[in-house]
């Protein structure tokens, strides 16, 4: 994948919620350009704004004004049509929840997406199987949500959200329900997708561990880009966090 | 995007399965309302049967126990006040399907939200919703017709005896339990509706937000 193409490009976003009678401006002009293949953490405290920005990348809600670009597509431009397409194809999510469906199977959770993009059963049910050997949870194929752990309710989710082979692949919190050893194995299941995969990782979170392995890291407080920093600039950062 | 009919059907069946206290309550106002209609029609063709046949000691058994009988030529109907019970009793059905499903919608918000980030569209949604009412509203009214018409055979047996079944017309009697579940379908999914729609057009976000 070519390095200097921009695959995100988040311009001038703002973004109001109306609680009742008052205007609460969560998002006060966001700009963002992330290269494909990129990982890339969100970072902030809790109420800074950052869901709601991953949100926008997502294309799970719209902003109130500025626009965000996947692929230099406006997508607050595209239909219910076309954003369901793009959810499907483009884009793979990641929960802080996990969100596995309960009543179906990890296989069948895994091949969800490839129904919706009209793939045959077979080739499905192959590549389904693929992508849980991938996360290591390929003789766990028949189990049920409720038979696994979070860790492997995790995978499971990851491996669903490669499905389509997507672009991009955004994780809200990926960690934030997991113990410190299973967290640590889904971050470094997520930076071995992006190295051999070449998927552009970009995670909302306020795990620290996290650091390590992104790119860059883009500090988001109060509605807006407190700074971005890259990987050979954080290990001095690290230490005021210590401090703190 | 495409969500096969196959695979529709597939998705529905499983989460009734794996529901199925849900789904027993949900269905159990729909037995108790779809027996009690069936056991009215199918009285009422026994009881017209017997009307129309020429079996004096039968007739004078229906008038025994306080039916009139028509003259010939004029139909036996439901009285005002049975007409006027059976619609209650299926308003409260409907009522009762509405409430249940509009729990079950808020308690699947995230399976919902997580279909749609997966690449649902709205009608997929839809459509999981309309199939599983057809299937629970098949079920439900089913059992119910089948129950309601036994209910009314026997009573028949015991108040007018044994010689009743053969003036029965088993025609008339499958006809009646046959638009029992119909009816039962069609207020299966009526009060699927309004919590099905509600569903599909909830936007992905909203259905994230919402806690477990």
């Amino acid at each position: 994948m070519n390095q200097s193409t921009s695959i995100v490009r988040v311009s001038g976003v703002m973004k109001d919620f109306t609680m009742g009678k008052t205007i609460v401006q969560v998002l006060k002009g966001i700009d963002l350009d992330i290269k494909a293949g990129e990982y890339v953490s969100i970072m902030g405290p809790s109420g800074s704004g950052k869901t709601t920005l991953f949100n926008m990348i997502g294309g799970l809600d719209k902003p109130s004004s500025g626009s965000v670009f996947i692929d230099e597509i406006d997508i607050s431009q595209l239909d219910a049509y076309e954003l369901a397409w793009l959810r499907c194809r483009k884009i793979g999510y990641i929960f802080q929840t996990f969100n596995i469906i309960q009543v179906m199977t990890a296989l069948e959770n895994v091949t969800l997406p490839m129904v919706f993009a009209g793939i045959p059963d077979d080739e499905a049910r192959e590549r389904g199987m693929d992508l849980l050997d991938l996360v290591g949870l390929k003789k766990r194929f028949l189990h049920k949500p409720f038979e696994l752990s979070g860790g492997q309710q995790q995978r499971v989710a990851i491996a669903r959200a490669l499905a389509n082979a997507p672009a991009i692949i955004l994780a809200d919190e990926p960690t934030g329900n997991l113990d410190l050893t299973t967290g640590e194995e889904i971050i470094k299941l997520l930076k071995m997708l992006s190295r051999e995969k070449g998927v552009t990782i970009i995670s909302a979170t306020h795990d620290l561990k996290m650091l390590n392995v992104s790119d860059r890291v883009i500090w988001i407080s109060d509605g807006k880009i407190e700074k971005i920093e890259k990987r050979e600039e954080l290990s001095i950062s690290l230490g005021q966090i210590g401090e703190k | 995007m495409v969500l096969p009919f196959k695979k529709s059907v597939e998705i529905a069946v499983k989460s009734i399965k794996s529901r199925f206290f849900r789904t027993l309550i949900t269905t159990m106002s729909l037995i108790l309302a779809i027996s009690f209609y069936a056991y009215i029609k199918v009285n009422l063709d026994i009881i017209s049967s017997i009307a129309a046949s020429h079996d004096t000691a039968a007739i004078q058994k229906l008038s025994l126990q306080g039916i009139e009988v028509p003259e010939e030529g004029r139909a036996l109907g439901m009285s005002p006040q049975e007409r006027w019970i059976l619609f209650l009793s299926l308003l409260v059905c409907v009522v009762g399907i509405v409430n249940t499903q509009l729990m079950a919608v808020a308690d699947r918000f995230r399976e919902i939200g997580t279909m749609k980030c997966l690449g649902a569209l709205d009608r997929f949604i839809l459509r999981l919703f309309l199939i599983e009412a057809v299937l629970q509203g098949l079920i439900g009214s089913a059992l119910g017709g089948v129950a309601g018409a036994f209910i009314a055979f026997f009573g028949a047996l015991i108040k007018f005896g044994s010689s009743v079944i053969g003036l029965m017309s088993l025609n008339q009697i499958l006809t009646s339990v046959l638009s029992a579940v119909v009816l039962g379908c069609l207020l299966s999914v009526l009060g699927v509706l309004y919590p099905a729609l509600l569903a599909a057009m909830m936007q992905p976000v909203e259905a994230m937000r919402g806690r477990d």
